[in-house]
């Protein structure tokens, strides 16, 4: 799960430098080759900022696949029934699966997966503010199932039409596992919403929660986002925050009201005459304060995966040993 | 009749359930990425190896697989006290000493079930030896691995053997009505079971370095009744988890 990179007015500042810098009849090349829809592979001659902003992108969007496992996975151990359990698992599995894949792909450009862990352990590197925030009911959970992963696949099926073969190959996969999540999560969300009194008031408590972080989920607005064009060219970045909000409000708000739920947004319409969504300000000083450290699980998520790495610390040691005995796989 | 035979299979499918409860844990806090998925990927064929043998039971007008998990009194369950231990504080090495213990044990339980004049249980258990498989594989290729590598890992490895050894060995205490289950052909004596477990783990353990050193009485003693319904003191808070959702609205479908 994933939501959009977000271009920080820092990483930009170096941007035209650097460009200049490149072989003026490489570069032609290289964008020539993405104009035809060609995809780059990692022995490929690249640009210095599209290596840059590949590996600050696919990093993003591992790290979002770790961190994400966490507030969905405390669930698993409390799911209601078999069924459930075992989605869930599933699904929580495959999130960190699909960390496993988006890492390796981010190491064919030259980061390893050690150095991308410390950078987010660090802080240096930035994950995806939803899992920010709370799962406070088994309701959550259902709503993270069926509205974050359905951002997500937004997102990420629009990524997989990008330049560099490694990720869209990752994000193929990932699409597809990402549509069961979402099919499980309807399912969940339906027997919530048609269940009994308590079980759709914790639905709608849940999603009131949650309407915030997922307007966030896409990025800020055009208008506040830093000038793009250069990774939309090289199809880094394949659509505006905006559209893609868009695209998800017209896909799910009316499956949201279709099941007697309402959004938290009095505001909240589809224009008849521009065909878009209008909505209120959902709050973008929000948004930055909890990408910059400040929302309610930060420091609790980046805490546990502390704790996981020192406390696994021993293990990766043992296997690193060069010394180490062979031991023959038995498959 | 159908008491004992409940007996028996609660008593299988309860360790499998939360064995899978245990492991799941795991998820998002392994040592690295491979063990996470490793451990979740157990944990779900365990909860649907407990779900399988809860079915049994069901198909003979018993409750359902979700009636037992989630909605049974907790003093009619009849886990051994090793699955109910709580992962402390996330070391791995008791959470892969604990995985192999117990998916040897497993192993040896289900080979002996293929053979069970319970008709149901004997396909059962071949069904899931074919799951049952990769555990084992997972868990013995990390018990050597680590076991041939650093100082650290080694004494990490000895010392969750040492702290684990008397709960594993109580995986086969004897079964409350075991006479009639054996004369029933159902499964064979727990003794015997324990013998080919032994046997199982010790090779594993030599190559990886560890020894074994059976439990003392005085050990064994403060652990003993788990089939009999007497549960670990980390049952009530587990308990008390798995259960929060279904709890929290009785009526509801989920």
């Amino acid at each position: 799960m994933y939501g959009n990179l977000t271009i920080r007015p820092e990483d930009i500042e170096n941007w035209g430098k650097k460009v200049q810098e490149e072989d003026p009849e490489k570069l032609a090349q290289f964008e020539a080759r993405i104009a035809r829809g060609e995809k780059i592979e990692p022995h490929d001659w690249m640009p210095f900022e599209y290596r840059r902003q590949l590996i600050r992108l696919i990093e993003q969007h591992a790290h979002s696949e770790i961190i994400g496992a966490l507030p969905e996975g405390t669930w698993i151990t409390r799911a209601p029934n078999f069924r459930r359990k075992l989605a869930l698992m599933a699904k929580v599995q495959d999130e960190v699966g699909h960390a496993q894949l988006l890492y390796s792909a981010a190491e064919t450009l030259g980061k390893s997966r050690e150095e991308m862990i410390n950078d987010l352990l660090s802080g240096k590197s930035k994950y995806s503010n939803v899992f920010n925030y709370p799962a406070q009911t088994w309701a959550d959970t259902a709503v993270i199932a069926w509205l974050v992963d359905a951002g997500a696949i937004i997102n990420q099926t629009t990524n997989s039409k990008g330049s560099y073969g490694p990720y869209i190959r990752a994000l193929e996969r990932i699409c597809w596992e990402e549509s069961f999540h979402l099919k499980y999560g309807y399912d969940s969300v339906v027997y919530l919403a048609t269940g009994t009194p308590r079980q759709r008031a914790m639905l709608q408590d849940a999603l009131n929660r949650w309407w915030r972080p997922i307007m966030h989920f896409f990025g800020p607005p055009d208008t506040q986002s830093v000038h793009t064009e250069k990774l939309i060219k090289w199809k880094v970045k394949l659509a505006t925050n905006d559209e893609m909000r868009q695209q998800f409000l017209d896909m799910y708000v009316p499956k949201i009201w279709e099941l007697g739920l309402t959004i938290p947004d009095p505001y909240l319409r589809k224009n008849p005459e521009t065909g878009r969504w209008e909505y209120s300000d959902p709050d973008w000083d929000e948004f930055w304060r909890v990408i910059n450290g400040d929302g309610p699980c930060n420091k609790e998520r980046l805490a546990v995966r502390r704790f996981a790495e020192e406390k696994g610390r021993w293990v990766r040691e043992a296997i690193r040993l060069p010394s180490a005995r062979y031991v023959t796989p038995l498959a | 009749m159908i008491e004992v035979l409940e007996s028996l299979v609660l008593s299988l499918a309860d360790d499998e359930l939360l064995i899978g409860h245990r492991h799941a844990e795991w998820i998002g806090l392994g040592p690295i990425l491979e063990e996470d998925i490793a451990f979740a990927s157990i944990a779900q064929d365990e909860t649907g190896h407990a779900q399988a043998y809860y079915q049994l039971l069901t198909d003979i007008g018993l409750r359902t697989p979700d009636e037992y998990a989630f909605r049974r009194e907790p003093s009619a369950f009849r886990s051994a006290h090793l699955v109910e231990l709580p992962n402390f504080e996330y070391d791995y090495g008791l959470a892969l000493m604990r995985h192999f213990l117990y998916d040897a044990a497993e192993q040896v339980r289900l080979e002996a079930l293929r053979q069970s004049c319970y008709e149901p249980l004997a396909g059962l258990a071949c069904r899931l030896l074919r799951e049952e498989k990769y555990h084992w594989m997972h868990a013995q290729l990390w018990i050597k691995r680590l076991g041939c590598s650093t100082e650290e890992a080694h004494s990490r490895l000895q010392s969750a053997l040492n702290q684990l050894l008397p709960y594993a060995w109580m995986l086969f205490e004897e079964l409350p009505n075991e006479e009639e289950i054996v004369a029933a052909g159902w499964m064979p004596p727990s003794t015997e079971l324990h013998r080919q477990w032994i046997a199982r783990i010790t090779p594993i353990l030599e190559e990886a370095h560890l020894s074994l050193s059976p439990p003392r009485p005085d050990q064994l003693l403060p652990l003993q009744g788990a089939r009999r319904g007497a549960r670990s003191p980390y049952f009530e808070e587990l308990y008390a988890e798995m259960t929060e959702v279904v709890a929290s609205d009785p009526e509801a479908e989920w």
